[in-house]
């Protein structure tokens, strides 16, 4: 599991992370809300080794990674879905595919059915470059290019931004399923509403500090939260 | 007749050399969006390593080209370690004057350590044998040069389309961040763009100066900025794009020196620049600006 410990990151000269700590346990949904800027992407950048932390411990399966690189961090079984999808838009969606796996030397053949069986849509555009997908499909492909890796944990970071509302139930219906297969999750998103549903714990992060933690279900019913992200 | 066809393949011969050098302009700016300025230099050393191994060192040629292309690649990998990959996340400005910085660098070195008088060019016996076709003569490296450069163009677009260190690169060129996300080691891959891009330069110079005879300090700068207009031409990023453009610039070249133009060559070659960049910025096979977000 993941352990974050009073994680600081300074992120263009501002303290985008106030020193947050929270766990991922095996095979949970958590979530983390919040507003733009609360520091919910850095937090899931930093994990993943893109952004350097200023400060704190990030302990995954009892080992330190806040000091490996990337690819290393990849390599012990944590993949990140970035933020606006990010697939590579001149590559095929067989090529975007296969490039999740990058690090693994096996045979994909099965992993490939495994996720043309979970995305249909893919399957069809096998040929097609990425860039030519409808934003939700380059979705699909972001998280089927993470799921190649063969992750124990999926981070993803705002995977409904800019869908379609029926387009975001098909995500969500997703992730669940993903997660049935033994993949922990750890979210982040705007939609607070769909992200609470599904969450085993849910954080609230307010310009880079953890306000206020609890299950899904709680924050749910939580009249500040409902006040402040659901809109009721 | 027999002239046309003759400076045909003049041009056609030095279009390949100018070919294999801007390939090596074309990819390290598809991966590093950098205008790597001392390529040509590195060109011009190559040169120098053949006059030590064969003409110093008293190597047979097969065992020099060897020498030449691992002491290239070096020269390109170290420089790229020392003088751009500190420089990763600065402005796309400064890298590029430390290019600038590291051309300059080269040729005094190359003046310092060699002089700046011409040396000549040692001769690879079967390079230089006289063939006739038809009523067309030549010397066999004439011949050879457009198709080694083919053949490895072939190689190289099979290597980036085909294979996993090539779907790397294509990843690399659109995205570090994501590509790391792969699991990617992106300095790795923009390591190998330089192997490759060092590799094809000095496989370049071998084939450029054999009938040139001769290096000086200053050797690569033209012929680097001719080969940078290749690869603007054929569109920046694009492999087979420095291939035509090379052809294209060989042969004008060529064919103006035959006319009574030949001071106008090199202008020349400065003009497509301009008439390119004001009417075709991305090239013949350049890639589309515009990006979707």
């Amino acid at each position: 599991m993941l352990k974050i410990d009073n994680l600081k990151v300074n992120y263009g000269g501002i303290e985008a992370v106030k020193g947050i700590s929270f766990d991922v346990p095996d095979n949970s949904i958590v979530t983390l809300i919040g507003a733009n800027g609360a520091g919910k992407s850095t937090t899931l950048r930093t994990i993943a080794g893109i952004v350097e932390a200023s400060g704190g411990i990030i302990t995954y399966d009892g080992e330190d990674i806040l000091h490996k690189k990337t690819h290393e961090i990849v390599g012990t079984g944590i993949t990140l879905v970035p933020e606006g999808r990010r697939v590579f838009p001149d590559l095929t969606v067989l090529e975007n595919i296969k490039i999740g796996a990058y690090l693994r030397k096996d045979d994909l053949s099965d992993d490939i059915a495994m996720v043309y069986d979970l995305f249909p849509r893919l399957k069809e555009r096998n040929w097609q470059l990425a860039g030519t997908l409808s934003g939700g499909e380059q979705q699909m492909l972001a998280v089927a290019r993470a799921l190649m890796a063969k992750p124990k944990l999926i981070m993803m970071d705002e995977p409904s931004l800019g869908l379609a509302p029926i387009v975001v139930q098909g995500i969500f219906d997703i992730i669940k399923e993903i997660h049935k297969q033994g993949v922990t999750i750890l979210l982040i998103e705007q939609n607070a509403n769909m992200a609470l549903k599904i969450a085993d714990m849910a954080y609230v992060l307010e310009t880079g500090s953890i306000t206020m933690s609890g299950t899904g279900k709680e924050l749910l019913a939580d009249e500040r939260v409902k006040k402040a992200y659901l809109g009721t | 007749m027999d002239a046309f066809l003759q400076n045909c393949l003049n041009g056609i011969s030095i279009g390949s050399s100018y070919a294999l050098i801007a390939i090596g302009y074309t990819m390290v700016y598809g991966i590093l969006r950098l205008i790597n300025f001392a390529h040509g230099d590195i060109f011009m050393m190559a040169g120098y390593f053949m006059i030590i191994a064969m003409t110093d060192l008293m190597l047979p040629w097969y065992v020099s080209v060897i020498l030449v292309i691992l002491a290239t690649v070096l020269l390109g990998v170290f420089t790229e370690k020392l003088a751009y990959k500190p420089l990763r996340s600065a402005p796309r400005m400064s890298i590029m004057i430390s290019a600038i910085g590291v051309s300059y660098l080269l040729q005094n070195l190359a003046t310092y350590l060699f002089s700046a008088l011409p040396k000549s060019y040692p001769t690879i016996g079967f390079l230089s044998q006289k063939i006739v076709i038809g009523n067309i003569s030549t010397s066999l490296v004439t011949f050879i040069t457009p198709i080694l450069t083919i053949l490895l163009v072939v190689g190289l677009v099979l290597l980036v389309n085909k294979t996993k260190v090539g779907m790397a690169m294509r990843a690399v060129s659109k995205d570090f961040e994501t590509a790391q996300l792969m699991g990617i080691k992106i300095n790795n891959v923009i390591s190998m763009t330089f192997v490759i891009g060092s590799a094809l330069a000095a496989i370049g110079s071998i084939l450029y100066f054999t009938p040139r005879t001769q290096v000086y300090p200053l050797a690569g700068s033209l012929p680097g900025l001719k080969c940078f207009v290749a690869a603007v031409f054929g569109g920046i990023g694009s492999v087979p794009g420095a291939l035509l453009g090379g052809f294209l610039i060989g042969l004008c070249e060529t064919f103006i020196k035959a006319g009574r133009f030949s001071e106008f060559s090199d202008a020349f070659t400065f003009v497509i620049l301009i008439v390119v960049l004001l009417f075709r910025p991305t090239g013949l096979f350049g890639e589309k600006i515009s990006e979707k977000v």
